[in-house]
């Protein structure tokens, strides 16, 4: 130490020595510097949001209603994002009706049902590797796929399937995470009364998990709101709706709002700049909000249980 | 329900143990169901590599293989220099890993190690936000603020340049490393820190000496993983890298380039005309096998480390 | 398999022999040399037990043994559990009170390695027989835990899930009322159906899983050491309450108490692990002899005490 202990009572000494972590500089270094790196990460998130609001900010002061009400436009002055907003509400309805349904029911064969065989482990390990295949190969995927072999064209269908296809791997990880915090002890209880597998299932397994589920589909529709990549690959860039009638929005071209932020980004003028900052605004209060609602679901169920 | 057999010498028969057929068919029925959901993840892994092969050999078969060696990356000049896409790939994942691998594996620390269980119940979330945030919004940022707020005014590098998009990156794959290697040291037995603050050890020596290399191997696949999203990474690329219409083969961080994926968005945007160009639509595939099989064998060697760190402890 | 590799046991079901031990000659083998002695002893009450099992069985095990994977952890267990009676299964722990218990309701299905061979006859039929429902077998064999596992769910659902999900077509608030007022819960909780019945005490939940195990008439009650994660009070209610039921069912119950074996049961089984860590019946009897004139060494030092 390089305090001078001698000025110290013997007692004082004692504490300082306790107490000697307050004086390891390097230690306190580290410590400033490990924090530092979380801060920045985080900076730069109050700097992205600070500067995108702005940005928009002349758009939501002159024409709000207008901007989230109308068509696409060359023109930035009547340029807006209602195409992007329809376009990708019923791309969620698609990964929803898709993915969350297929992605639950594998989880829970893998979980309740699979006995450890080595063909579960195969799709086990086949799904945490699709997991992390980049999205924009999913895109070519879909091109292949659902665009060309099905025939479906530049669709909205296209689109939504492939962005289901996208985030299944993701439900069924998460699903699976969920199921197995369900102690075993309540699966016995309900087998041990003379439930059938799927009665455990339907009347506990699930009721149990659900919050877990729940949060964890929510986040990876999240991620499907913001996916880009893909839709470009599966022609939602040029296109708008050209009717609003549901069969005409299913089956011609469309757009959706990250793809409108992608195309505008584009575009030189200042105008558009404005224009795509606010589109961004919009893109992300959905997302952080539905991030915000899932995780306030997950902390308040994690207290109970 | 049946009798409950209470009277002394009630016999019971086999088909007394059985459930109603009605019960039984729809037992399995739900099991199949199930079962098919399952198999679904391995038709689409089939598919995958079947639509990106098909095409991917078809291109090469048709390829005249010098184009694989040229100047650049112009496919519709059918110029298809493999290298320089993937020098790009790799400057701009080098540059997001130099951000994002002390700020992602500093936050780990800090949040595991030196974070109270208060300001840890903040930050998470607040990385999580961070991770939540779209590509294509980080790509316009680093268009609009990154290239014109840091690094033009420090380098005079061009607005679009691969530096930017490299910085962009690495915030976007930051949360992904901070949240996987925060969990490797969370595994950390608590017993072991415990070990060397018996012997006297300060915080620090412990993070640094016990904690860390206790989780290395997850450290390692947190890493790995990073690497692999960044290669993958889109979006931010395809905004503002600058290699919209093509590139040259460039080393150089601060200039212009063309990323695998980017140089995949470019053909796909030109949506129509892909077709009829030669091999253009093809190359597209071959691009993305490319791809598929690079960030596939990350992915595997990051899962390799995660076992090591489950047969640990 | 075994680690002396020893070539065990009587397989009654030569063509399907354990992983492992396909080695051995299929046809019916020798028994093992070394527990001679325990074998000896085991002999007369095992006659007696087969005495008890012409006329009212309820269970007739033969040679069973069961086996995680390779591993056995129960050998060769022939016994009979007879009718209206509590049996008792005590011995030390890990010696497969669990196992064998859970091969009476085909509980152990859900284990993926879990295997048996020999038989056992619940009534006459084969429980693992081709045909037979696990899901009807526990509906008739029910089941208590060693930790009082209620649903995270209301107490009436704790007790009506059961007839629900078995297609009970009847009176449920009455058959609810009923199952609890057998299990001695009704007085406490008739007032808070509707409240969770994970918010019970310890000792009460563990009766809300007996009358949610009652609640679908089974015609057997398995309990896996019932009280091991209760008070002494609430020990003794149990047990109170396992002589009544008793006049509507039988009752088969492991546990590692000794006291509560001699207070509770009218019949005891002794099981110990041999050299190959599989647990066997050293010998079984009405209680009052067991823990008075054990036949056998090994059951004497156990019940005093000087076990290991
Ligand atoms: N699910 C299982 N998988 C593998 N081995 C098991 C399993 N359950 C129990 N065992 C083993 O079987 C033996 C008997 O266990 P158990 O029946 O629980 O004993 P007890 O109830 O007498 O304490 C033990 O060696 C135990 O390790
Ligand atoms: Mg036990």
């Amino acid at each position: 130490m390089t305090a001078p202990v001698q000025a110290l009572s013997a007692r004082g000494v004692v504490e300082r020595r306790l107490r000697s972590d307050g004086g390891d500089r390097l230690g306190l270094v580290l410590q400033v510097a490990l924090l530092l790196s979380l801060l920045i990460s985080l900076g730069v998130l109050v700097v992205l949001i600070g500067d995108i609001v702005v940005r928009s900010l002349p758009v939501f002061a002159e024409r709000p209603v207008d901007f989230l009400g109308s068509a696409l436009s060359s023109r930035p002055a009547r340029a807006g994002i209602l195409q992007g907003i329809l376009g990708s509400v019923l791309l969620m309805g698609f990964v929803a009706a898709l993915a969350l349904p297929l992605g639950i029911g594998a989880a829970v064969y893998l979980e309740e049902y699979a006995r450890d065989t080595r063909a579960a482990r195969l799709i086990r390990t086949n799904i945490r590797n699709l997991a992390g295949v980049p999205a924009i190969v999913y895109g070519l995927l879909g091109l292949a796929v659902f665009v060309s072999s099905l025939g479906l064209g530049r669709t909205l269908v296209a689109g939504g399937l492939t962005l289901a296809v996208l985030v299944l791997p993701v439900v069924v990880i998460t699903t699976s995470e969920a199921l197995r915090a369900v102690p075993a002890t309540i699966r016995e209880a309900a087998f041990g009364v003379g439930a059938t597998r799927w009665e455990t299932i339907r009347s506990h397994v699930l009721p149990y998990a659900a919050p877990g589920i729940l949060t964890g589909t929510i986040l990876s529709l999240a991620r499907a709101f913001g996916e880009t990549a893909p839709l470009l690959m599966v022609g939602a860039i040029a296109g708008t709706f050209t009717s609003t009638a549901i069969g005409d929005m299913l089956t011609g071209s469309y757009t959706a709002l990250p793809t409108i932020v992608y195309s505008w980004s584009g575009q030189p003028q200042d105008e558009f700049r404005a224009l795509t900052a606010a589109a961004i605004v919009v893109l992300m209060v959905v997302i952080l909000l539905v991030n915000a609602s899932a995780i306030l679901l997950r902390n308040r169920y994690d207290r109970k249980w | 329900m049946g009798g409950a057999l209470t009277e002394r010498g009630t016999s019971l028969v086999p088909s007394d143990l059985q459930i109603a057929p009605a019960r039984r068919r729809r037992e399995r029925l739900i099991r199949s169901f199930f079962l098919a959901a399952a198999g679904l993840s391995i038709v689409i892994s089939g598919a995958i590599v079947l639509s990106l092969l098909g095409n991917a050999l078809y291109f090469l078969v048709h390829v005249d293989p010098s184009a694989l060696f040229t100047d650049g990356w112009f496919p519709r000049r059918g110029m298809y220099d493999i290298a320089t896409i993937v020098a790009g790939t790799l400057v701009i994942s080098g540059v997001a890993m130099l951000v994002a691998a002390p700020l992602g594996l500093g936050a780990a620390v800090y949040l595991s190690e030196y974070a109270s269980a208060r300001s840890r119940r903040l930050l998470k979330p607040a990385l999580e936000i961070l991770a939540s945030i779209p590509s294509v919004v980080l790509g316009f940022f680093a268009l609009t603020w990154i290239s014109p707020n840091l690094v033009q005014p420090l380098t005079g590098a061009p607005l679009s340049n691969m530096a930017s998009a490299g910085l962009a990156v690495g915030i976007l794959i930051t949360p992904l490393i901070a949240s996987i290697s925060e969990d490797a040291l969370h595994a950390v037995p608590s017993y072991l820190r415990e070990a060397a603050y018996g012997l006297g050890a300060r915080r620090r020596t412990t993070s640094l000496r016990v904690v860390v290399p206790a989780a290395v191997s997850g450290i390692i696949a947190a890493l790995l993983l990073g690497v692999s999203r960044a290669i993958g990474e889109t979006m931010i690329v395809a905004i503002a890298a600058g290699g919209t219409g093509g590139s040259l083969f460039e080393l150089n961080p601060l200039e212009p380039g063309q990323t695998m994926t980017a140089a995949m968005t470019a053909l796909a945007i030109g949506s129509d005309s892909v077709r009829g160009e030669a091999l253009t639509f093809e190359s597209l595939f071959f691009v993305g096998l490319l791809l598929f099989a690079i960030t596939l064998g990350l992915n595997l060697l990051s899962d390799a480390f995660v076992r090591r760190v489950r047969s640990q402890y | 398999m075994t680690e002396s590799g020893d070539p065990v046991t009587v397989d009654t079901h030569p063509n399907t022999p354990p992983m492992g031990e396909q080695v051995h000659d299929s046809a019916p083998t020798i028994r093992r040399v070394d527990s001679a002695a325990a074998r000896t002893a085991e002999r007369p009450a095992s006659e007696g037990i087969a005495a008890l099992a012409a006329d009212n069985a309820v269970f007739e095990l033969d040679e069973l043994s069961c086996y995680y994977g390779a591993f056995r952890a129960v050998r060769d267990i022939s016994l009979a559990i007879p009718q209206n009676q509590i049996t008792a299964i005590i011995g030390p722990s890990g010696c497969g009170k669990s196992t064998l218990l859970r091969s009476f309701n085909r509980m152990n299905d859900l284990v993926d390695t879990a295997r048996i061979t020999g038989s056992i006859r619940y009534h006459g039929v084969d429980l693992y027989a081709d045909g037979i429902d696990p899901v009807e077998v526990r509906r008739r064999i029910g089941m208590v835990f060693q930790k009082p596992n209620p649903f995270p769910k209301s107490i009436y659902d704790n007790v009506a899930f059961g007839p629900r999900v078995a297609g009970f077509r009847g009176d449920m608030d009455q058959l609810v009322e009923s199952s609890l007022r057998r299990a001695a819960l009704w007085d406490e909780v008739k007032d808070k159906l509707r409240s969770p019945g994970t918010a019970l005490s310890g000792g009460q939940q563990q009766r809300l899983c007996i009358a949610r195990a009652i609640a679908v008439e089974p015609d057997v009650i398995l309990m896996d050491e019932p009280c091991s994660a209760l008070d002494p009070i609430a020990t003794l209610r149990i047990e109170e309450l396992m002589r009544e039921l008793k006049e509507k069912y039988t009752i088969v119950i492991v546990t590692h108490n000794m006291q509560q074996a001699a207070r509770a049961s009218d019949l005891t089984a002794f099981l110990t692990m041999g050299d190959d860590r599989a647990g066997y019946l050293v010998e079984m009897g009405a209680t009052d002899e067991i823990f008075t004139r054990p036949q056998h060494q090994l059951t004497e030092d156990y019940i005093t005490g000087r076990f290991g």
